[in-house]
Protein backbone atom coordinates (compact mmCIF):
# COMPACT_ATOMS: atom_id res chain seq x y z
CA UNK A 1 0.00 0.00 0.00
CA UNK A 2 0.97 3.32 -0.76
CA UNK A 3 0.82 6.07 2.01
CA UNK A 4 1.31 9.69 0.62
CA UNK A 5 0.94 12.91 3.15
CA UNK A 6 2.82 16.17 1.70
CA UNK A 7 2.95 19.92 1.84
CA UNK A 8 4.55 21.80 -0.29
CA UNK A 9 4.38 25.44 -1.15
CA UNK A 10 3.55 25.91 -5.17
CA UNK A 11 5.25 28.46 -7.24
CA UNK A 12 1.62 29.31 -8.00
CA UNK A 13 0.81 30.79 -5.01
CA UNK A 14 -1.50 28.29 -3.50
CA UNK A 15 0.27 25.21 -1.18
CA UNK A 16 -0.64 21.53 -1.59
CA UNK A 17 -1.37 19.91 1.15
CA UNK A 18 -2.64 16.14 0.46
CA UNK A 19 -3.06 13.25 2.66
CA UNK A 20 -4.29 9.94 1.05
CA UNK A 21 -3.65 6.11 1.12
CA UNK A 22 -3.88 3.74 -2.08
CA UNK A 23 -4.05 0.07 -2.06
CA UNK A 24 -3.10 -2.27 -5.01
CA UNK A 25 -5.75 -1.32 -8.09
CA UNK A 26 -6.24 2.50 -9.81
CA UNK A 27 -6.28 5.19 -7.81
CA UNK A 28 -7.61 8.34 -9.88
CA UNK A 29 -6.55 12.28 -9.25
CA UNK A 30 -9.57 13.70 -10.84
CA UNK A 31 -9.51 17.22 -11.44
CA UNK A 32 -9.12 20.58 -13.13
CA UNK A 33 -5.43 21.90 -14.81
CA UNK A 34 -3.40 23.34 -12.33
CA UNK A 35 -5.44 21.90 -9.05
CA UNK A 36 -2.00 19.83 -7.76
CA UNK A 37 -2.49 16.50 -9.65
CA UNK A 38 1.16 16.61 -11.43
CA UNK A 39 2.68 18.07 -8.42
CA UNK A 40 1.61 14.94 -6.57
CA UNK A 41 3.07 12.57 -8.30
CA UNK A 42 6.11 14.58 -8.34
CA UNK A 43 6.60 14.46 -5.07
CA UNK A 44 5.99 10.84 -4.96
CA UNK A 45 8.87 9.81 -8.00
CA UNK A 46 10.99 11.70 -6.11
CA UNK A 47 11.58 15.07 -8.46
CA UNK A 48 10.48 17.52 -5.95
CA UNK A 49 11.22 17.67 -2.28
CA UNK A 50 8.28 18.86 -0.38
CA UNK A 51 8.52 21.04 2.69
CA UNK A 52 7.63 18.63 4.82
CA UNK A 53 5.77 15.44 4.57
CA UNK A 54 5.95 11.58 4.62
CA UNK A 55 6.02 8.61 1.48
CA UNK A 56 6.28 4.98 2.22
CA UNK A 57 5.69 2.35 -0.34
CA UNK A 58 4.86 -0.87 2.61
CA UNK A 59 7.21 -1.07 4.85
CA UNK A 60 9.68 1.34 3.11
CA UNK A 61 9.91 5.12 3.49
CA UNK A 62 10.78 7.31 0.30
CA UNK A 63 10.41 10.83 1.87
CA UNK A 64 10.30 11.51 5.72
CA UNK A 65 10.90 14.80 6.26
CA UNK A 66 10.89 14.29 9.84
CA UNK A 67 13.62 11.92 10.05
CA UNK A 68 15.54 13.86 7.27
CA UNK A 69 15.10 10.37 4.54
CA UNK A 70 14.74 11.13 0.64
CA UNK A 71 15.33 8.11 -1.11
CA UNK A 72 17.15 9.60 -4.67
CA UNK A 73 14.63 9.01 -7.45
CA UNK A 74 16.59 6.11 -8.67
CA UNK A 75 16.89 4.05 -5.85
CA UNK A 76 12.69 4.70 -5.20
CA UNK A 77 11.61 1.49 -7.47
CA UNK A 78 8.39 3.37 -8.36
CA UNK A 79 7.19 3.47 -12.09
CA UNK A 80 5.92 6.79 -13.75
CA UNK A 81 5.14 7.22 -17.01
CA UNK A 82 4.09 11.37 -18.33
CA UNK A 83 2.07 12.44 -21.21
CA UNK A 84 5.41 13.38 -22.66
CA UNK A 85 6.85 9.25 -22.83
CA UNK A 86 10.15 10.34 -23.34
CA UNK A 87 11.45 6.97 -24.71
CA UNK A 88 15.26 7.18 -25.33
CA UNK A 89 15.05 8.38 -29.40
CA UNK A 90 18.73 6.91 -29.90
CA UNK A 91 17.55 3.13 -28.34
CA UNK A 92 15.72 0.52 -30.10
CA UNK A 93 12.56 -0.38 -28.50
CA UNK A 94 14.12 -3.40 -27.03
CA UNK A 95 17.03 -0.86 -25.92
CA UNK A 96 14.32 1.20 -24.14
CA UNK A 97 12.36 -1.51 -22.47
CA UNK A 98 16.02 -3.20 -20.92
CA UNK A 99 16.81 0.02 -20.12
CA UNK A 100 15.43 -0.44 -16.28
CA UNK A 101 17.15 -3.78 -16.18
CA UNK A 102 20.61 -3.01 -15.96
CA UNK A 103 21.09 -5.24 -12.37
CA UNK A 104 19.52 -8.37 -14.32
CA UNK A 105 21.90 -10.55 -16.21
CA UNK A 106 21.90 -10.72 -19.95
CA UNK A 107 19.85 -13.64 -20.61
CA UNK A 108 17.19 -13.06 -17.72
CA UNK A 109 17.22 -9.48 -19.25
CA UNK A 110 16.50 -11.10 -22.67
CA UNK A 111 13.52 -13.14 -21.68
CA UNK A 112 11.87 -10.25 -19.57
CA UNK A 113 12.22 -7.96 -22.82
CA UNK A 114 10.72 -10.23 -24.85
CA UNK A 115 7.79 -11.18 -22.24
CA UNK A 116 7.26 -7.56 -22.28
CA UNK A 117 7.08 -7.11 -25.92
CA UNK A 118 4.44 -9.91 -26.41
CA UNK A 119 2.24 -9.06 -22.66
CA UNK A 120 2.13 -5.27 -25.02
CA UNK A 121 1.35 -6.69 -28.04
CA UNK A 122 4.78 -4.54 -29.60
CA UNK A 123 5.97 -8.21 -30.55
CA UNK A 124 7.21 -7.17 -33.86
CA UNK A 125 8.59 -4.05 -33.02
CA UNK A 126 11.60 -4.59 -30.81
CA UNK A 127 14.05 -3.19 -33.47
CA UNK A 128 12.75 0.16 -34.59
CA UNK A 129 13.69 3.14 -33.24
CA UNK A 130 10.91 5.10 -31.19
CA UNK A 131 10.81 7.84 -34.25
CA UNK A 132 9.26 5.16 -36.49
CA UNK A 133 6.55 4.32 -34.42
CA UNK A 134 2.85 5.39 -34.14
CA UNK A 135 1.76 6.98 -31.39
CA UNK A 136 -0.48 3.89 -29.77
CA UNK A 137 2.45 1.90 -30.21
CA UNK A 138 5.22 4.91 -28.17
CA UNK A 139 2.61 4.05 -25.70
CA UNK A 140 2.87 0.46 -25.24
CA UNK A 141 6.67 1.05 -25.57
CA UNK A 142 6.63 3.35 -22.67
CA UNK A 143 4.44 1.41 -20.24
CA UNK A 144 6.30 -1.85 -20.88
CA UNK A 145 9.53 -0.24 -20.24
CA UNK A 146 8.00 1.04 -16.71
CA UNK A 147 6.85 -2.18 -15.96
CA UNK A 148 9.42 -4.37 -16.97
CA UNK A 149 11.62 -3.37 -13.94
CA UNK A 150 8.72 -4.11 -11.60
CA UNK A 151 8.24 -1.09 -9.88
CA UNK A 152 6.64 -1.18 -6.58
CA UNK A 153 4.03 1.47 -7.47
CA UNK A 154 2.72 2.89 -10.80
CA UNK A 155 2.51 6.66 -11.11
CA UNK A 156 0.95 7.58 -14.51
CA UNK A 157 -0.04 11.46 -15.96
CA UNK A 158 -2.38 11.32 -18.49
CA UNK A 159 -0.74 9.33 -20.49
CA UNK A 160 -3.51 8.64 -22.67
CA UNK A 161 -4.74 11.56 -23.73
CA UNK A 162 -3.00 12.31 -26.80
CA UNK A 163 -4.38 9.46 -27.83
CA UNK A 164 -7.70 8.25 -29.80
CA UNK A 165 -10.57 6.69 -27.71
CA UNK A 166 -10.11 3.35 -29.47
CA UNK A 167 -6.45 3.16 -29.28
CA UNK A 168 -6.94 4.20 -25.46
CA UNK A 169 -10.06 1.55 -24.38
CA UNK A 170 -6.78 -0.76 -25.77
CA UNK A 171 -4.04 0.37 -23.88
CA UNK A 172 -6.51 0.59 -20.23
CA UNK A 173 -7.64 -2.72 -21.25
CA UNK A 174 -3.83 -4.25 -21.38
CA UNK A 175 -3.12 -2.15 -18.15
CA UNK A 176 -6.11 -3.67 -16.32
CA UNK A 177 -4.76 -6.99 -17.49
CA UNK A 178 -1.89 -6.48 -16.21
CA UNK A 179 -2.94 -5.33 -13.11
CA UNK A 180 -4.71 -8.24 -11.79
CA UNK A 181 -1.84 -10.55 -12.60
CA UNK A 182 0.63 -8.13 -10.57
CA UNK A 183 -1.53 -5.81 -8.53
CA UNK A 184 0.28 -3.13 -7.30
CA UNK A 185 -0.80 0.71 -6.38
CA UNK A 186 -1.55 2.85 -9.51
CA UNK A 187 -1.78 6.28 -9.13
CA UNK A 188 -3.26 7.67 -12.67
CA UNK A 189 -3.86 11.40 -12.87
CA UNK A 190 -6.38 12.26 -15.75
CA UNK A 191 -9.41 14.83 -16.35
CA UNK A 192 -11.23 12.92 -18.57
CA UNK A 193 -14.65 11.58 -16.96
CA UNK A 194 -14.05 8.65 -19.18
CA UNK A 195 -10.81 7.26 -17.97
CA UNK A 196 -11.90 8.05 -14.27
CA UNK A 197 -15.41 5.85 -14.37
CA UNK A 198 -13.25 2.61 -16.96
CA UNK A 199 -10.26 2.60 -14.67
CA UNK A 200 -10.82 3.40 -11.27
CA UNK A 201 -11.45 2.06 -8.00
CA UNK A 202 -11.03 4.86 -5.60
CA UNK A 203 -10.69 8.59 -6.87
CA UNK A 204 -9.56 11.63 -5.48
CA UNK A 205 -10.65 14.62 -6.43
CA UNK A 206 -8.08 17.81 -6.01
CA UNK A 207 -8.89 21.56 -6.13
CA UNK A 208 -6.31 24.18 -5.38
CA UNK A 209 -3.80 21.89 -4.08
CA UNK A 210 -5.87 19.95 -2.08
CA UNK A 211 -8.24 16.53 -1.74
CA UNK A 212 -11.87 18.02 -1.88
CA UNK A 213 -13.55 14.66 -2.33
CA UNK A 214 -13.16 11.21 -2.33
CA UNK A 215 -14.95 8.25 -2.80
CA UNK A 216 -15.84 5.61 -5.47
CA UNK A 217 -16.04 7.37 -9.28
CA UNK A 218 -19.83 6.95 -8.54
CA UNK A 219 -19.86 8.26 -5.34
CA UNK A 220 -18.06 11.28 -6.41
CA UNK A 221 -18.75 11.97 -9.39
CA UNK A 222 -22.36 10.98 -9.61
CA UNK A 223 -23.41 12.91 -6.41
CA UNK A 224 -21.18 15.46 -5.86
CA UNK A 225 -21.36 17.26 -2.31
CA UNK A 226 -19.56 20.39 -3.01
CA UNK A 227 -19.97 23.02 -5.69
CA UNK A 228 -15.69 22.91 -6.23
CA UNK A 229 -16.31 19.00 -7.06
CA UNK A 230 -19.60 19.89 -9.45
CA UNK A 231 -18.36 22.16 -11.64
CA UNK A 232 -15.36 19.52 -12.46
CA UNK A 233 -17.46 16.69 -12.44
CA UNK A 234 -19.58 18.03 -15.66
CA UNK A 235 -22.47 19.55 -13.93
CA UNK A 236 -22.76 22.55 -16.17
CA UNK A 237 -26.25 23.56 -14.29
CA UNK A 238 -25.64 25.03 -11.00
CA UNK A 239 -27.72 27.35 -9.62
CA UNK A 240 -29.15 29.23 -6.09
CA UNK A 241 -32.38 28.04 -5.10
CA UNK A 242 -34.83 28.54 -2.21
CA UNK A 243 -36.78 25.58 -0.66
CA UNK A 244 -40.11 26.42 -0.59
CA UNK A 245 -41.09 23.14 -0.04
CA UNK A 246 -40.04 19.89 1.31
CA UNK A 247 -42.11 16.54 1.41
CA UNK A 248 -39.52 13.65 3.14
CA UNK A 249 -42.08 11.36 2.62
CA UNK A 250 -41.99 10.91 -1.01
CA UNK A 251 -38.27 12.11 -0.66
CA UNK A 252 -38.83 15.27 -2.90
CA UNK A 253 -38.45 18.80 -2.35
CA UNK A 254 -39.85 21.72 -4.21
CA UNK A 255 -37.20 24.71 -5.02
CA UNK A 256 -37.28 28.11 -6.61
CA UNK A 257 -34.63 29.14 -9.02
CA UNK A 258 -34.70 32.84 -10.77
CA UNK A 259 -37.64 34.15 -9.14
CA UNK A 260 -40.23 32.10 -9.99
CA UNK A 261 -39.05 28.86 -11.95
CA UNK A 262 -40.51 25.93 -9.43
CA UNK A 263 -38.27 22.62 -9.75
CA UNK A 264 -38.60 19.29 -7.66
CA UNK A 265 -35.39 17.83 -6.78
CA UNK A 266 -34.62 15.04 -4.60
CA UNK A 267 -34.91 15.73 -0.76
CA UNK A 268 -32.01 16.64 1.12
CA UNK A 269 -32.82 17.41 4.12
CA UNK A 270 -33.03 20.88 3.75
CA UNK A 271 -35.84 22.92 5.79
CA UNK A 272 -38.12 25.15 3.97
CA UNK A 273 -36.91 28.74 3.46
CA UNK A 274 -33.28 27.13 3.44
CA UNK A 275 -31.28 28.02 0.32
CA UNK A 276 -29.57 25.52 -1.40
CA UNK A 277 -27.71 25.09 -4.60
CA UNK A 278 -28.93 22.54 -7.26
CA UNK A 279 -27.37 21.38 -10.49
CA UNK A 280 -27.86 19.15 -13.35
CA UNK A 281 -25.87 17.74 -16.13
CA UNK A 282 -26.25 19.08 -19.32
CA UNK A 283 -26.26 15.60 -21.04
CA UNK A 284 -29.46 14.92 -18.71
CA UNK A 285 -31.86 17.77 -19.81
CA UNK A 286 -33.99 17.25 -22.63
CA UNK A 287 -35.74 19.31 -24.94
CA UNK A 288 -39.09 18.63 -26.64
CA UNK A 289 -40.37 21.13 -29.48
CA UNK A 290 -44.41 20.10 -28.38
CA UNK A 291 -45.73 20.14 -25.12
CA UNK A 292 -45.04 16.43 -23.71
CA UNK A 293 -48.22 14.55 -22.05
CA UNK A 294 -48.06 11.75 -19.82
CA UNK A 295 -44.46 12.07 -18.92
CA UNK A 296 -43.50 11.09 -15.38
CA UNK A 297 -41.00 13.19 -15.80
CA UNK A 298 -42.00 16.33 -13.11
CA UNK A 299 -40.50 19.44 -14.02
CA UNK A 300 -41.56 20.93 -17.23
CA UNK A 301 -40.23 23.90 -18.24
CA UNK A 302 -41.41 26.57 -21.50
CA UNK A 303 -38.44 28.31 -22.88
CA UNK A 304 -36.41 29.59 -26.15
CA UNK A 305 -33.35 28.53 -27.53
CA UNK A 306 -30.76 31.13 -27.13
CA UNK A 307 -27.59 29.72 -29.19
CA UNK A 308 -26.61 26.73 -30.32
CA UNK A 309 -23.03 25.66 -31.02
CA UNK A 310 -21.76 23.10 -32.37
CA UNK A 311 -18.09 21.65 -30.30
CA UNK A 312 -16.88 17.88 -31.47
CA UNK A 313 -19.13 15.80 -31.60
CA UNK A 314 -21.98 17.40 -29.45
CA UNK A 315 -24.29 20.53 -29.64
CA UNK A 316 -24.04 23.08 -27.02
CA UNK A 317 -28.21 24.59 -26.49
CA UNK A 318 -28.61 27.20 -24.64
CA UNK A 319 -31.80 27.99 -23.54
CA UNK A 320 -33.83 30.54 -21.41
CA UNK A 321 -36.52 28.38 -19.52
CA UNK A 322 -36.90 30.83 -16.14
CA UNK A 323 -33.22 30.19 -15.83
CA UNK A 324 -29.85 29.86 -17.86
CA UNK A 325 -29.45 26.31 -19.04
CA UNK A 326 -27.16 24.30 -20.63
CA UNK A 327 -27.91 21.53 -22.88
CA UNK A 328 -26.06 18.89 -24.93
CA UNK A 329 -27.84 17.51 -27.77
CA UNK A 330 -26.48 15.15 -30.68
CA UNK A 331 -26.45 16.90 -33.95
CA UNK A 332 -28.74 14.05 -35.29
CA UNK A 333 -31.37 15.29 -32.49
CA UNK A 334 -31.31 18.89 -33.08
CA UNK A 335 -31.06 18.42 -36.99
CA UNK A 336 -34.57 16.30 -36.27
CA UNK A 337 -35.77 18.70 -34.02
CA UNK A 338 -35.08 21.73 -36.39
CA UNK A 339 -33.29 23.58 -33.53
CA UNK A 340 -32.54 27.01 -34.30
CA UNK A 341 -31.89 30.71 -31.91
CA UNK A 342 -35.78 31.95 -30.87
CA UNK A 343 -37.11 28.25 -31.61
CA UNK A 344 -39.80 27.63 -28.86
CA UNK A 345 -39.05 24.46 -26.96
CA UNK A 346 -39.99 22.64 -23.65
CA UNK A 347 -37.40 21.67 -21.55
CA UNK A 348 -38.35 18.22 -19.24
CA UNK A 349 -35.49 17.20 -16.53
CA UNK A 350 -36.26 14.47 -14.45
CA UNK A 351 -36.60 14.97 -10.80
CA UNK A 352 -33.49 12.26 -9.86
CA UNK A 353 -31.19 14.25 -12.25
CA UNK A 354 -30.81 17.23 -10.19
CA UNK A 355 -28.27 17.01 -7.39
CA UNK A 356 -28.45 19.09 -4.11
CA UNK A 357 -24.86 20.69 -3.24
CA UNK A 358 -24.15 21.71 0.76
CA UNK A 359 -23.27 24.81 0.84
CA UNK A 360 -20.26 26.39 1.44
CA UNK A 361 -19.27 30.24 1.62
CA UNK A 362 -15.98 29.95 -0.15
CA UNK A 363 -17.01 27.71 -3.16
CA UNK A 364 -20.39 29.93 -3.47
CA UNK A 365 -18.03 33.46 -4.08
CA UNK A 366 -16.26 31.70 -7.05
CA UNK A 367 -19.21 30.45 -8.52
CA UNK A 368 -21.28 33.49 -8.68
CA UNK B 1 58.79 22.68 -43.53
CA UNK B 2 59.51 22.93 -39.65
CA UNK B 3 58.36 18.68 -38.91
CA UNK B 4 59.40 19.15 -35.53
CA UNK B 5 57.77 22.14 -34.70
CA UNK B 6 54.52 20.69 -36.34
CA UNK B 7 54.97 17.28 -34.25
CA UNK B 8 55.13 19.07 -31.17
CA UNK B 9 52.27 21.44 -32.12
CA UNK B 10 50.51 18.03 -32.99
CA UNK B 11 51.53 16.48 -29.05
CA UNK B 12 50.62 19.91 -27.32
CA UNK B 13 47.16 20.04 -28.92
CA UNK B 14 46.21 16.60 -28.43
CA UNK B 15 46.93 17.04 -24.75
CA UNK B 16 45.24 19.61 -24.11
CA UNK B 17 41.86 18.54 -26.19
CA UNK B 18 42.18 15.37 -23.98
CA UNK B 19 42.90 17.55 -20.86
CA UNK B 20 39.51 19.57 -21.65
CA UNK B 21 38.05 15.89 -22.35
CA UNK B 22 38.40 15.65 -19.04
CA UNK B 23 38.21 19.07 -17.48
CA UNK B 24 35.38 20.20 -19.54
CA UNK B 25 32.87 17.46 -19.41
CA UNK B 26 31.91 17.57 -15.78
CA UNK B 27 32.11 21.55 -15.92
CA UNK B 28 29.70 21.72 -18.73
CA UNK B 29 27.82 19.02 -17.04
CA UNK B 30 27.42 21.41 -13.89
CA UNK B 31 26.70 24.68 -16.07
CA UNK B 32 23.70 22.87 -18.22
CA UNK B 33 22.11 21.74 -15.16
CA UNK B 34 22.64 23.92 -12.11
CA UNK B 35 20.09 26.25 -11.04
CA UNK B 36 22.98 27.98 -8.28
CA UNK B 37 21.86 32.05 -9.02
CA UNK B 38 25.96 32.86 -9.46
CA UNK B 39 26.24 30.62 -12.46
CA UNK B 40 26.75 33.57 -14.96
CA UNK B 41 29.84 34.01 -12.91
CA UNK B 42 31.62 30.95 -13.75
CA UNK B 43 30.06 31.83 -17.00
CA UNK B 44 31.82 34.50 -17.68
CA UNK B 45 35.28 32.78 -15.70
CA UNK B 46 35.01 30.37 -19.21
CA UNK B 47 34.26 32.50 -21.57
CA UNK B 48 37.02 34.91 -20.77
CA UNK B 49 39.95 33.75 -23.25
CA UNK B 50 37.55 34.49 -25.88
CA UNK B 51 38.06 38.09 -25.12
CA UNK B 52 41.21 38.58 -22.97
CA UNK B 53 44.10 39.38 -25.40
CA UNK B 54 46.78 36.09 -25.52
CA UNK B 55 49.07 38.00 -24.36
CA UNK B 56 47.04 39.22 -21.16
CA UNK B 57 46.25 36.10 -20.54
CA UNK B 58 50.04 34.38 -21.21
CA UNK B 59 51.40 37.03 -18.71
CA UNK B 60 48.85 36.26 -15.97
CA UNK B 61 49.77 32.33 -16.35
CA UNK B 62 53.35 32.93 -16.42
CA UNK B 63 53.01 35.09 -13.02
CA UNK B 64 50.91 31.94 -12.40
CA UNK B 65 53.24 29.45 -12.87
CA UNK B 66 56.87 31.20 -12.03
CA UNK B 67 58.99 29.36 -9.30
CA UNK B 68 57.75 32.18 -6.63
CA UNK B 69 53.80 31.50 -7.24
CA UNK B 70 52.51 28.61 -4.96
CA UNK B 71 51.30 26.61 -8.20
CA UNK B 72 54.83 27.24 -9.55
CA UNK B 73 56.77 26.21 -6.10
CA UNK B 74 54.65 23.11 -5.48
CA UNK B 75 55.67 22.28 -8.87
CA UNK B 76 59.42 22.66 -8.60
CA UNK B 77 59.04 20.35 -4.89
CA UNK B 78 57.56 17.87 -6.63
CA UNK B 79 59.14 17.73 -10.04
CA UNK B 80 62.21 19.32 -9.23
CA UNK B 81 62.17 22.05 -12.23
CA UNK B 82 59.65 24.81 -12.54
CA UNK B 83 57.35 25.31 -14.68
CA UNK B 84 57.78 28.32 -17.15
CA UNK B 85 59.10 27.74 -20.53
CA UNK B 86 58.04 23.81 -20.39
CA UNK B 87 55.98 21.58 -22.15
CA UNK B 88 54.17 21.37 -19.13
CA UNK B 89 53.48 25.15 -18.39
CA UNK B 90 52.36 25.33 -21.71
CA UNK B 91 49.92 22.57 -21.67
CA UNK B 92 48.43 24.57 -18.56
CA UNK B 93 48.14 27.82 -20.25
CA UNK B 94 46.48 26.06 -23.53
CA UNK B 95 44.07 24.78 -21.59
CA UNK B 96 43.13 27.61 -20.31
CA UNK B 97 43.32 29.35 -23.67
CA UNK B 98 40.94 27.12 -25.05
CA UNK B 99 38.38 26.42 -22.52
CA UNK B 100 36.08 28.25 -23.70
CA UNK B 101 36.15 26.00 -27.23
CA UNK B 102 35.27 23.16 -25.55
CA UNK B 103 32.66 23.72 -22.96
CA UNK B 104 31.06 26.07 -24.80
CA UNK B 105 29.71 23.84 -26.54
CA UNK B 106 29.21 20.84 -24.79
CA UNK B 107 27.58 23.11 -22.56
CA UNK B 108 25.34 23.90 -25.18
CA UNK B 109 24.70 20.18 -26.45
CA UNK B 110 23.80 18.81 -22.91
CA UNK B 111 21.37 21.72 -22.27
CA UNK B 112 19.27 20.77 -25.02
CA UNK B 113 18.97 17.36 -23.99
CA UNK B 114 15.71 16.93 -22.93
CA UNK B 115 15.56 16.94 -19.17
CA UNK B 116 12.32 14.54 -19.21
CA UNK B 117 14.78 11.51 -20.85
CA UNK B 118 17.10 12.51 -17.89
CA UNK B 119 14.13 12.11 -15.60
CA UNK B 120 13.10 8.63 -17.67
CA UNK B 121 16.44 7.35 -17.04
CA UNK B 122 16.79 8.25 -13.26
CA UNK B 123 13.08 6.93 -12.49
CA UNK B 124 14.16 3.85 -14.58
CA UNK B 125 16.59 3.13 -11.54
CA UNK B 126 19.97 4.23 -13.14
CA UNK B 127 22.52 5.89 -10.89
CA UNK B 128 23.21 9.63 -12.35
CA UNK B 129 26.66 8.34 -13.64
CA UNK B 130 25.01 6.02 -15.85
CA UNK B 131 22.45 8.64 -17.09
CA UNK B 132 25.30 10.24 -18.22
CA UNK B 133 26.52 7.78 -19.56
CA UNK B 134 24.11 5.96 -21.87
CA UNK B 135 21.66 9.36 -22.38
CA UNK B 136 23.51 12.58 -21.92
CA UNK B 137 26.58 11.43 -23.67
CA UNK B 138 24.88 9.63 -26.80
CA UNK B 139 22.76 12.54 -27.47
CA UNK B 140 24.79 15.37 -27.12
CA UNK B 141 27.88 13.64 -29.47
CA UNK B 142 28.13 15.80 -32.12
CA UNK B 143 28.52 19.20 -29.54
CA UNK B 144 30.99 17.09 -27.65
CA UNK B 145 32.86 16.27 -30.80
CA UNK B 146 32.99 19.54 -31.95
CA UNK B 147 33.96 20.94 -29.01
CA UNK B 148 36.92 18.93 -29.13
CA UNK B 149 37.73 19.23 -33.10
CA UNK B 150 37.72 23.37 -32.02
CA UNK B 151 39.74 23.08 -28.76
CA UNK B 152 42.55 20.98 -30.89
CA UNK B 153 42.85 23.39 -33.59
CA UNK B 154 42.52 26.18 -31.61
CA UNK B 155 45.34 24.68 -29.95
CA UNK B 156 48.08 24.50 -32.76
CA UNK B 157 47.00 27.94 -34.09
CA UNK B 158 47.79 29.89 -30.82
CA UNK B 159 50.56 32.35 -30.94
CA UNK B 160 50.31 35.13 -27.81
CA UNK B 161 50.40 32.69 -25.07
CA UNK B 162 53.11 30.37 -26.52
CA UNK B 163 55.55 33.32 -26.30
CA UNK B 164 54.55 34.72 -23.30
CA UNK B 165 54.61 31.40 -21.41
CA UNK B 166 56.50 28.97 -23.66
CA UNK B 167 59.35 31.15 -25.61
CA UNK B 168 61.05 29.54 -28.21
CA UNK B 169 62.75 26.38 -27.43
CA UNK B 170 63.15 23.50 -30.15
CA UNK B 171 61.26 20.52 -29.28
CA UNK B 172 59.97 21.84 -25.80
CA UNK B 173 57.99 24.90 -26.64
CA UNK B 174 58.94 26.04 -30.24
CA UNK B 175 55.17 25.30 -31.95
CA UNK B 176 54.44 25.47 -35.62
CA UNK B 177 53.02 29.39 -35.53
CA UNK B 178 56.05 30.20 -33.56
CA UNK B 179 58.09 28.68 -36.02
CA UNK B 180 56.54 30.47 -39.23
CA UNK B 181 57.17 33.47 -37.24
CA UNK B 182 60.80 33.04 -36.92
CA UNK B 183 61.13 32.05 -40.37
CA UNK B 184 59.59 35.32 -41.70
CA UNK B 185 61.63 37.15 -39.03
CA UNK B 186 64.76 35.82 -40.46
CA UNK B 187 63.62 36.16 -44.40
CA UNK B 188 63.17 32.45 -45.04
CA UNK B 189 59.85 33.26 -46.95
CA UNK B 190 59.76 29.87 -48.94
CA UNK B 191 60.31 28.04 -45.16
CA UNK B 192 57.98 30.14 -43.58
CA UNK B 193 54.99 29.16 -46.76
CA UNK B 194 55.44 25.48 -46.44
CA UNK B 195 54.74 25.29 -42.99
CA UNK B 196 51.73 27.97 -43.47
CA UNK B 197 50.33 25.61 -46.14
CA UNK B 198 49.76 23.03 -43.69
CA UNK B 199 48.52 24.88 -41.55
CA UNK B 200 46.06 26.67 -43.66
CA UNK B 201 45.03 23.17 -45.64
CA UNK B 202 44.79 21.48 -41.84
CA UNK B 203 42.27 24.17 -40.85
CA UNK B 204 40.35 24.23 -43.90
CA UNK B 205 39.60 20.59 -43.36
CA UNK B 206 38.72 21.16 -39.19
CA UNK B 207 36.10 23.56 -40.27
CA UNK B 208 34.61 21.69 -42.45
CA UNK B 209 34.12 18.52 -40.39
CA UNK B 210 33.25 20.69 -37.68
CA UNK B 211 29.92 21.96 -40.28
CA UNK B 212 30.03 19.04 -41.90
CA UNK B 213 29.14 16.95 -38.23
CA UNK B 214 26.64 19.46 -37.78
CA UNK B 215 24.58 19.89 -41.21
CA UNK B 216 24.70 16.10 -40.85
CA UNK B 217 26.35 15.16 -44.10
CA UNK B 218 27.02 11.89 -42.67
CA UNK B 219 26.00 11.07 -38.96
CA UNK B 220 28.44 9.93 -36.23
CA UNK B 221 25.51 8.02 -34.61
CA UNK B 222 22.55 5.54 -36.01
CA UNK B 223 19.58 8.30 -37.23
CA UNK B 224 17.45 8.66 -35.05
Amino acid sequence: MLRVSVRAAQPGGFTLDVDFDADAGTTILFGASGSGKTTVLRAIAGFLRPASGRVTVGDSVLLDTASGINVPVHQRRVGYLGQDLALFPHMTVEQNIAYGLAAVDRAARDVRVREMLERFNIAGLGRRKPAQLSGGEQQRVALARCLATAPRVLLLDEPLSALDHGTQTLIMEDLRAWNRRDPIPIVYVTHSHREAFELGQQILVMEGGRIEARGTPHEVLDAPARFGVANIAGFENVFRADVRAANATEGTMTCVIGGQTEIEVPFSGAAVGDQVHIAVRAGDVMVATERPRNLSARNLLEGEVMSLERRGPMVIARIAAGADLEVHLTPGACQSLQLAQGTRVWVVIKTYSWRVLTSDDEDIRRLF
Amino acid sequence: MDVQALLLSVRLAVVVSLSLLVIGLPLAYWLALSRWRWKFLVESVVALPLVLPPTVLGFYVLLAIGARSPLGGAWSRWFGHGLAFTFEGLAIASVLYSLPFAVQPFTAAFSQVDRKLLEASAILGASPWRTFRRVMLPLSIKGIITGIVLSFAHTIGEFGVVVMVGGNIPGVTRTVSIAIYDDVQALNFARANATAVVLFAFSGVVLALVYALNHRVWSVQPEM
